[in-house]
């Protein structure tokens, strides 16, 4: 596929631009921060989203959704990241969402997706336990009771925990931790007995929480896939949420970087503006040519989800380890460039730089993703 | 594509019949390309038979007009044409700066009578050509040059010195940037003029670079003669040509960024081993490659989607400006990391133990990628005034 956009996603992209640009912006991730904002997000901007059809861009028609695929989510996403646009698109609709499309059984899917894609219905994935990403070493318990199954364990980093409506809780019903078989996908109420949810606050002022689990017990119903064997569909929904999170991050960097530039035109000393110095000229340039390059790469991966191409995990490592890399120099340099006033919390370039480490963290960072890179690519 | 198909018939019998079995096989070293000339160098008798039976076609430059000396095919059956040269292996009949730089600039800028003089030859590998661009005090700042081409009426005496000409010791004539007027701004007063090689004012002498030998020479100017016929564009229009080449050079070069058959990944693994886990032994080795890697990757991916977006009539982006910059730095990390992943068998340079240093030399090379043709520091420039707008000081 060629690595440009066609109509309908310029138009998409463009839309997209125009609607968060005026309604989800900084500002409004600053208020609601300021605020204490009992949900953490604005449900009537979350409501308009989802009747522009934005919840259910990648879900297949079949199931209530608008089937436009990933590479049309990706170009929400990165206009929401230009404008840190704080909703439930990456919890719900690109990760939970996903876990569903890839691991549930049709009914589980006709039960679920329309009601995601119609914005009635916050999903997230409770997945990570550690410090760090890392899938394999999932130690919540899932055990075999009669017809049940009980689950016990903790989660950390669950997007949008506090508000969401049902979890897709990963636990192990065999093997062991560090191994990729055992694990298997649970669908669990917020209502049910064993439940209890802590909202914690992050640097970036988003919605994140903890979920303990004691001895919950649910359904065989609502497990998503064959017991033990949600390794595969889950990876595959990994990758895709780092696709996501990486087409998030190009909007991100590519706002902070045009901020600094920005700046860099208008801010004087020494009698000139500062952007005329070629110590800062050259760091511009070589920051631009990174942003290039993530651009391509993003689009690359975003396309080799649609086409179903079979190393979709190397290019997932590859989008996210670039985005993290690029990310980091963005909002590094935007905060030095801007000088004394990006150091102070009026001033917005601060939120890009918050946002960008949870962002960067979230289902594994740099670090992660360029050593399974590296691995994916034989060595 | 159904209508193409008498035309590929065609070119493939022509080929089975004329393409000498000895040029279909890979050429393994410039020293078997085929560059023409008054007295080219031939590595192999069939190189000329090759040259002449296709340039008799206009095949050596399928894409120029036939008026010229070009095969007047366009797009879609040069492809073609291409496509089945590969298919029996088929090498380039013809490789010159002729082809790749002076052609260019003939066909935007030259006049009626200069393209029927030159191209033809061109095309039939008769006359080869340098380029006559840097000299001692104008690289980077090339607009600078000082090289003199005084009016004799008819003609220009040209006094000088040209450093960097390539194959300057194997071209017959030199396209040089000359300077005929010192009166205006430096950019203007520059002039590309064309002249013979071959007479008493011209004295070459070969580089020797860290590399070892290379096709690179200085070139000195001594009362050398141009005819006024041979000034091409304007007097004073130089400058607009030396960019319009310069722009085409940088294109050439970008493409060694491209990543090679064998990864440098690959290659560590094989001369380090791995450790338990089946990685690479040592980790900060492996972590220098991978992000070399990444990087390969991502701007293959640039370079794919600026070709993508320039098909699809969004003309070439501002991306295309990175190429140059990013594929030589590319270019020079990947041969530091041949280096550090090789060890002891990279740092040869003779015998056959070590291919004659091909490692080692081509590291030592590859540091004049982000020197030549607009150095790393000047392409960042241009991306900062140019691409982001910012401000001179």
């Amino acid at each position: 596929m060629a690595l440009v956009l066609n109509e309908e996603q310029v138009m998409l992209r463009d839309s997209a631009a125009g609607f968060l640009a005026e309604k989800a912006t900084v500002a409004q991730l600053r208020e609601l921060r300021d605020s204490g904002s009992e949900r953490g997000f604005d449900e009537s901007v979350w409501r308009e989203m989802a009747e522009m059809g934005w919840a259910g861009i990648a879900i297949p028609e079949a199931f209530g959704g608008l089937g436009y695929g990933y590479t049309g989510l990706g170009l929400v996403l990165e206009q929401a990241g230009r404008n840190l646009s704080v909703s439930p698109l990456q919890s719900s609709v690109l990760v939970a969402a996903t876990v569903i499309a890839e691991l549930g059984g049709d009914g589980q899917k006709e039960q679920l997706l329309p009601a995601i894609a119609a914005g009635e219905k916050l999903v997230t994935l409770a997945l990570q336990e550690g410090p760090h990403h890392a899938p394999a070493q999932v130690a919540t318990t899932a055990e075999a009771a009669g017809d049940d199954w009980v689950l016990s364990g903790c989660k950390v980093l669950v997007l949008d925990a506090h508000v969401a409506d049902s979890f897709i809780v990963i636990a192990r019903s065999g093997g062991r931790a560090g191994e990729e078989s055992g694990l298997s996908a649970f669908l669990v109420d917020a209502g049910t007995p064993g439940v209890s949810l802590e909202r914690r606050s992050l640097v970036d002022a988003r919605n994140a929480g903890v979920l303990s689990l004691e001895s919950v017990r649910v359904p065989a119903a609502s497990l998503l896939g064959p017991a033990g064997d949600a390794w595969s569909g889950l990876n595959r929904a990994l990758d895709i949420a780092n696709i996501g999170l990486a087409s998030e991050l190009l909007g991100l960097s590519a706002e902070a970087f045009e901020r600094t530039v920005g700046y860099l035109k208008e801010r004087k000393q020494f009698g000139r503006v500062i952007g005329s110095f070629q110590g800062l000229q050259h760091r511009a340039a070589e920051l631009f040519a990174e942003l290039e390059l993530a651009r391509s790469i993003v689009l690359q991966a975003l396309q080799a989800i649609d086409d179903g191409q079979e190393d979709l995990s190397l290019m997932a490592s590859a989008a996210k380890a670039k985005l993290c890399e690029v990310a980091q120099r963005a909002t590094n340099e935007g905060i030095q460039m801007h000088g004394g006033i990006g150091m102070t919390d009026e001033h917005e370039i601060g939120f890009f730089i918050k946002r960008a480490r949870v962002a960067q963290h979230t289902f594994g960072d740099y670090n992660y993703h360029l050593d399974r890179f590296a691995q994916l690519s034989g060595f | 594509m159904s209508d193409l198909d008498p035309f590929r018939q065609e070119t493939r019998a022509w080929l089975e019949e004329n393409c000498p079995e000895s040029m279909r096989t890979p050429v393994r070293s410039f020293l078997e390309m085929y560059s023409g000339g008054r007295n080219p160098e031939i590595d192999h008798p069939d190189q000329k038979v090759w040259c002449d039976r296709m340039a008799e076609r206009g095949w050596t430059v399928p894409q120029w007009p036939k008026e010229y000396g070009g095969g007047g095919l366009d797009r879609d059956e040069v492809k073609v044409l291409r496509e089945e040269m590969a298919r029996i292996n088929a090498r380039s009949p013809l490789d010159s700066f002729g082809i790749s730089m002076l052609g260019p600039a003939l066909l935007k800028f030259g006049n009626e009578e200069q393209k029927l003089e030159h191209l033809p030859k061109i095309c039939r590998g008769e006359i080869r050509w340098c380029q006559g661009y840097s000299e001692p005090n104008a690289g980077s700042d090339l607009a600078s040059l000082a090289t003199r081409a005084e009016d004799k009426g008819d003609h220009y005496l040209i006094n000088g010195q040209k450093v960097w000409t390539s194959y300057a010791d194997k071209a017959d004539w030199i396209f040089c940037l000359v300077r005929t007027d010192n009166s205006g701004s430096k950019h203007e007063g520059i002039s590309f003029v064309l002249f013979d090689m071959d007479q008493p004012g011209v004295t070459v002498r070969p580089i020797r670079l860290i590399s070892g030998s290379s096709p690179f020479c200085e070139t000195f100017f001594d009362n050398a003669r141009a005819e006024k016929k041979d000034l091409v564009g304007a007097e004073g229009n130089g400058w607009t040509i030396a960019k319009y080449l310069l722009t085409h050079e940088r294109e050439m070069i970008s493409g060694f960024g491209a990543a090679p058959k064998k990864s440098v990944g690959q290659l560590a693994m094989e001369s380090m081993g791995a450790d338990a886990s089946g990685r690479l032994a040592n980790s900060i080795l492996r972590q220098n490659i991978a992000q070399y890697q990444l990087d390969t990757f991502a701007f293959a991916a640039t370079m794919a989607r600026v070709g993508d977006e320039a098909k699809a009539g969004q003309g070439l982006g501002a991306a295309s400006s990175i190429f140059k910059y990013y594929g030589t730095e590319l270019n020079k990390r990947r041969n530091e990391l041949n280096l550090a992943a090789l060890g002891e068998p990279a740092l040869g340079w003779e015998g056959d133990a070590y291919r004659g240093g091909a490692v080692s030399r081509d590291w030592l090379r590859s540091k004049g990628n982000s020197i030549e043709g607009g150095t790393s520091e000047v392409q960042l420039n241009i991306i900062a005034k140019r691409v982001l707008g910012l401000p001179d000081e």
